[in-house]
């Protein structure tokens, strides 16, 4: 389906968003076409920026947890637990192992709940609403056990500094292993759905295919560069947590198209229930907190942790105080954010939503920073451009259309 | 008379019609995601929001209620603006989560505004972090319930509201 596209006749600009039916958050695409066809593509994000980054600079590493933990509501737990890993490092305290495997099997349902809604809005986009409302039914199956540990269905708050709040009873576990039961044999059934059903085929094989080399290029990460065959997965690279204990099993895809992306999350899903498993079943005994000091000693580290979407990495700078003097956070989405760019030119239109929603994007997360780059100026090696710094006035116009 | 007599009619029709169906438009003006997997989980088969006729609509030009989720960010504000002023009158907001009702954590980042109700003039508030989705459904339906029962007002409108388009608690007198 991937065609070379010559430049010929009018030639249009569809501006997408912020607003818009397809696009479940704000962001800005403008696609040139060429008849149906989409000859370049340009985003502009940042709708959802915050200045999360800067606020958790005046707060206490505890309010943090609770603020970083609310830069995505998907992902919610990955982002307190690689935050509150960062924080021990540098204390030079380690979370007991019974609350590792918590952490563990909390962000193992993260990954089915997030994967599934994917599941249901992949559908949607192409057209596919029984999939979507059955995918979504079955996911509040991972919500009502989520809710049953926690508390809360989105935004859980599982992580303390040093450790995790909440304990896994024995009741807990019965009701864990009855609900990886009922989705693994549902998940089953999604990925023979989507492994042969002809008309959702149609919309996903050989759509937004993206080689290996090209992955590698721009920098894939998650499920999104496992389908195009990037073997990469922080959990097994380096692993953390109780990761080193329930290793899981990478899922590659060599296919790259959107019909690989479907394979490897559907994948993933099994081996999450696979994971979680393992863990309820030889959750270790012990103490769920360890005493963690309010002042963290002055350095810097780096925390990584396996997303939903890719890899997420954290670096906190403590100055010795109780706020920390920096913290910057990367999200999978940005890079991904890319390939979409790259995959748009040569599809059609209608193929626009699939490819955006293939990587399963997330502003809340990736809309981070502002980085400027002006009219011919290069940036060396992706990083921010060393030059005249733009007037208020300027940085304006060029970003606040 | 018979004018006074069918404008009554009319409008008690409009009412009915409009509480039966409205079509309501989402936008996330900064949220985190969370509001907007609860609200788009109220559309599916457990909690099944459209047994109300209420449908989610693509289109501001179409839409009878806004439901904003987040906190107002400088970069969405002025489009958040063009969407409630694109929707035709009369119209309601709903603000969902506490960054909605008074942008929750997110009070005093530098890019943050603060609440919809700094923006907008707000119908109804459902509070959560994120609200479960019967809280969403409840909040939509008190909403409609009190344009069939005109009560006291749910909102004032904010000092920051648009000055062209009229404050919808002020429509929501009129319509009833």
């Amino acid at each position: 389906m991937t065609q070379p596209v010559e430049k010929k006749g009018d030639r249009f600009i569809i501006p997408i968003g912020p607003q818009h039916p397809a696009l479940k958050e704000p962001g800005h695409f403008e696609f040139t076409v060429d008849g149906e066809m989409v000859t370049d593509a340009t985003v502009r994000l940042g709708y959802v920026h915050r200045g999360i980054e800067k606020g958790v600079e005046s707060r206490n590493y505890v309010q943090n947890l609770y603020m970083l933990e609310r830069i995505c509501g998907i992902c919610s737990h990955t982002h307190a637990m690689v935050y509150a890993m960062g924080v021990e490092k540098l204390a030079g305290v380690e979370a007991p192992p019974r609350a590792q495997a918590i952490r563990l099997i909390v962000a193992e349902l993260e990954r089915i709940h997030s994967h599934m809604l994917w599941l249901g809005v992949a559908a949607h986009e192409a057209g596919f609403d029984t999939l979507f409302m059955y995918s979504w039914r079955d996911r509040e199956t991972v919500m009502d056990l989520l809710e049953a540990l926690s508390g809360n269905r989105v935004n859980y708050s599982a992580n303390l500094l040093g450790g995790v709040k909440f304990d896994i009873t024995p009741d807990q576990v019965k009701d864990i292993l009855e609900g990886m039961a009922f989705l693994e044999e549902r998940n089953r059934h999604y990925l023979e759905v989507v492994m042969n059903d002809m008309l959702l085929l149609g919309r996903i094989r050989g759509v937004g295919t993206m080689s290996k080399a090209d992955a590698e290029r721009l920098g894939a990460i998650g499920p999104t560069g496992r389908a195009s065959g990037v073997a990469r997965d922080v959990r097994l690279d380096a692993p953390y947590g109780a990761y080193r204990t329930f290793k899981p099993v990478l899922m590659l895809a060599e296919t790259g198209d959107l019909e690989g992306r479907f394979n490897v999350r559907l994948r993933e899903i099994m081996d999450s229930i696979r994971l979680i498993r393992e863990a309820v079943t030889a959750l270790p005994e012990g103490e769920l907190t360890t005493r963690m000091p309010r002042r963290i000693k002055e350095g810097e580290t780096v925390s990584r942790v396996e997303a939903p979407r890719g890899e997420a990495f954290y670096f906190i700078r403590s100055n010795g105080s109780e706020m920390p003097d920096r913290i910057k956070v990367r999200t999978p989405t940005i890079f991904n954010m890319a390939t979409v760019l790259t995959l748009a030119r040569g599809h059609q239109l209608a193929d626009m939503p699939m490819i955006l929603v293939g990587i399963d994007p997330c502003f809340s997360c990736n809309d981070r920073m502002v980085s400027l780059k002006r009219q011919g100026e290069e940036a060396a090696g992706g990083d921010a451009v060393a030059g005249p710094v733009m007037t208020w006035n300027e940085f304006r116009k060029a970003v606040m259309r | 008379m018979a004018t006074s007599l069918l404008d009554s009619i009319t409008a008690g029709l409009k009412t009915w019609a409009r509480v039966n169906s409205p079509w309501a438009i989402h936008f996330n003006s900064g949220s985190c995601n969370g509001c907007d997997i609860e609200i788009l989980a109220t559309l599916t088969p457990r909690y099944d929001l459209e047994r109300f006729g209420i449908k989610l609509q693509g289109s501001p030009r179409h839409a009878d209620v806004l439901i904003c989720t987040g906190p107002v960010t400088r970069q969405a504000h002025d489009r958040l603006l063009r969407i409630y002023e694109q929707m035709p009158e009369p119209k309601f907001v709903v603000a969902v989560g506490s960054c909605a009702l008074s942008g929750g954590v997110f009070e005093g980042l530098y890019n943050v505004i603060g609440g919809i109700d700094q923006v907008l003039p707000v119908d109804a508030y459902v509070p959560g972090c994120p609200p479960r989705p019967e809280a969403i459904i409840d909040g939509v339906a008190k909403l409609l319930a009190s344009l069939s029962n005109p009560g006291p007002k749910l909102s004032t409108p904010a000092s920051g509201a648009p000055a062209e388009s009229a404050p919808a608690a002020e429509v929501a007198e009129e319509v009833v």
